[in-house]
């Protein structure tokens, strides 16, 4: 369907809707979609914000980031300011939609910056629907208008982007998010692996440890405090926690054997984790403020990568106990399951395709799992269905591994290695597997994990 | 050497075209009148006793278990059974341990880069305990022997190839104290 004949239909069904009075006229508002069948970007216009005080340039880079932001979805089409008619914008008047339909604009951004006494800056904004030639409320309000240190612009800039992509597609946001990673530096033989983090965007990279001790697979409590990792301090492979705000690292409990691939459980009230001891590697749960662990699985073959459903009742994990690793599920109190092959079973697997399977990840809205999938000399992420069904590869790649998803459960973000030699980049992809897009890092870097959506 | 050759060749010519004559009187072939080249004369010492060319390796040092037991042993792909020529290298690791029982090692186990972390760190942990139970089956004291994996995180070598692979699955047998310096 042309995009034109998109506009018309949906403009007819918003008239035949309110004429049969079946919903309020609001559900016929510039709607986004987000589903894999939507190739065609939504034309949305965010010119520069007005500016009163001094700080233009301020104001310019957060507009700019806000543009940044919803472009990298691959859902908006950013309309090019040169090309705008309109040029006398006010936030306190409605724009003139005939100007903004000729250069086929769906949705305009309209915001303005001040600077306040108290040293703060403030963004206020609005968002128009111009076939619709209405204001588009954002939860309820006519506006939104936020504040912060001039320090903490990129935030405002963040949230702003997450009000409009949530008013447009009626997703969840996750621009105001973080990405906790391992930066990886020199020769391959002896590389050093740090902890970096940085904003969703890549913008303020840090490190938070030094690279004295190799550190692998980082995660975030619910909270975006914590961190949760592998460590080998003291030449010691075992999981810690780490306190973003102190800098504090603390070692996990006294397990004899290694301890690694920690994930918080979604409470964040405990972190599961696997120990390997003689040889045998099983999934353990260790609820943190009794530091008291408990062992989920018990079985001969190596049971690790443990990743919870978001109503904490389900375990999805790694197991070679087929001969192969594969993916399984079970619950987390070990009662029998109904297994999607048949039967019923402690742990019931769900992946049935070639090739090797591993790090399980479960979406935050339950409904997929995300995985590495390994076969024929290539490695994939992937989705499949908590029943097994369904198994979509999204990427593929010369080593293409550790997949973690975005808060609202849309896009994926993992890393790969192009070729043979190639060293670890990260990437993140949509679901639909066409929004493919490289993250920009400092350093090489592995292992990336999404932070919640911070407070 | 080339005018040697032209006047060895002149002279076969000869004595082949004069077959169908009467022998030729044999003369001496003339005089080589090239410069000679001087000669140099050179002193060359003998040495009474003989040099040794190996430096030597001190029994029960790092480097006599390096090269005359063998400090790895490779897996096969997502494999840690021992086949036999491990064994053998097992074998004269107990038996070198036996000598020196103030030395203790760490196993540490490999995996190549054809994994994910996580799996490989547990395939790693496998593989250094297969080591450490065959040395223990052999009588060396599992006090003595700690393991450790490091998954895929420490490649011995930096290719992307299936040699490469290959060495890089494997358990490495590491003295951490007790050592002849």
């Amino acid at each position: 369907m042309t995009h034109r004949a998109m506009l018309y239909l949906r403009r007819f069904l918003a008239a035949a809707v309110i004429a049969l009075g079946l919903v309020a006229p609001a559900s016929a508002q510039l709607r986004v979609r987000v589903d894999e069948g939507n190739f065609q970007p939504t034309p949305i216009a965010i010119p520069d914000f007005q500016v009163t005080g001094a700080n233009a340039d301020l104001a310019r880079q957060i507009a700019e980031v806000v543009r940044a932001d919803l472009a990298s979805t691959g859902l908006f089409d950013l309309q090019n300011p040169a090309s705008f008619i309109q040029r006398d914008l006010s936030i306190n008047a409605e724009p003139r939609f005939a100007d903004w339909k000729i250069i086929r604009t769906e949705g305009l951004v309209v915001g303005t910056f001040e600077e306040l006494p108290d040293g703060k800056v403030a963004v206020s904004f609005r968002l128009w629907d111009v076939y619709g030639g209405e204001l588009m409320r954002i939860n309820g309000e006519p506006g939104r208008r936020l504040t912060t240190t001039p320090e903490n612009w990129r935030r405002i800039a963040h949230k702003i982007a997450d009000s409009i992509y949530t008013r447009l597609t009626g997703e969840d946001p996750y621009f105001d998010t973080r990405i906790v990673y391992i930066a990886e530096t020199g020769p391959k033989t002896e590389r050093v692996k740090r902890l970096a983090i940085m904003d969703s965007d890549g913008a303020n990279q840090q490190y938070l440890t030094s690279g004295r001790s190799t550190v692998l697979t980082p995660r975030f409590s619910p909270s975006a405090q914590e961190i949760t990792y592998m460590s080998y301090e003291g030449g010691k492979p075992r999981v810690y926690l780490f306190n973003i705000e102190t800098g504090r690292q603390e070692l996990l409990g006294n397990f004899p054997g290694m301890t690694f691939s920690p994930r918080f459980a979604r409470d964040g009230q405990s972190v599961l984790l696997s120990q390997a001891q003689r040889g045998n590697t099983d999934i353990y749960i260790m609820n943190l403020r009794t530091r008291e662990s408990d062992r989920l699985t018990d079985h001969p073959s190596i049971d690790t990568s443990p990743s919870m459903s978001p109503d904490g009742k389900s375990v999805v994990f790694n197991s070679d106990r087929g001969g192969t690793p594969q993916l399984y599920i079970m619950n987390t109190d070990r009662s029998k399951r109904t297994c999607p092959g048949g039967g019923s079973d402690v742990a019931c697997r769900i992946t049935f395709g070639k090739g090797r399977y591993s790090t399980p990840v479960w979406s935050p809205r339950g409904d997929l799992i995300a995985f590495t999938k390994q076969e024929g000399g290539r490695f994939y992420v992937g989705v499949i269905g908590i029943d097994g069904k369904g198994e979509r590869l999204l990427t593929e790649a010369y080593l293409d591994e550790g997949p973690d998803w975005s808060p609202n459960g849309r896009v994926i973000v993992y890393f790969r290695e192009a070729r043979p030699g190639a060293s670890p980049q990260l990437w993140s992809v949509d679901l639909s597997g066409r929004n493919e897009r490289r993250m920009v890092t400092q350093t090489d870097a592995s292992d990336p994990a999404w932070s919640p959506l911070l407070q | 050497m080339h005018t040697f050759l032209k006047v060895t060749a002149a002279a076969a010519l000869l004595t082949a075209g004069a077959c169908a004559s009467p022998p030729a009187p044999v003369e001496e072939p003339p005089p080589f009148l090239e410069k000679a080249e001087p000669v140099v004369e050179e002193i060359v010492e003998v040495v009474e006793t003989p040099q040794v060319i190996e430096p030597s390796i001190t029994p029960g040092s790092l480097e006599d278990f390096r090269v005359n037991v063998g400090e790895r042993v490779y897996f096969d792909l997502d494999q840690y059974r021992l086949d036999t020529e491990d064994q053998d290298i097992l074998k004269r690791q107990a038996a070198w341990l036996a000598s020196y029982p103030d030395i203790r090692i760490l196993v540490a186990g490999n995996a190549d880069e054809r994994g994910t972390r996580e799996y490989n760190l547990a395939l790693g942990e496998r593989r250094a305990n297969a080591v450490k139970e065959y040395l223990v089956s052999l009588g060396v004291s599992a006090s003595r022997v700690d393991t450790v994996s490091y998954g895929k995180e420490r490649p011995v070598v930096a290719g992307s190839d299936d040699q490469s692979w290959a060495l890089n699955r494997n358990g490495w047998t590491q003295i951490v104290s007790g050592a002849t310096s």
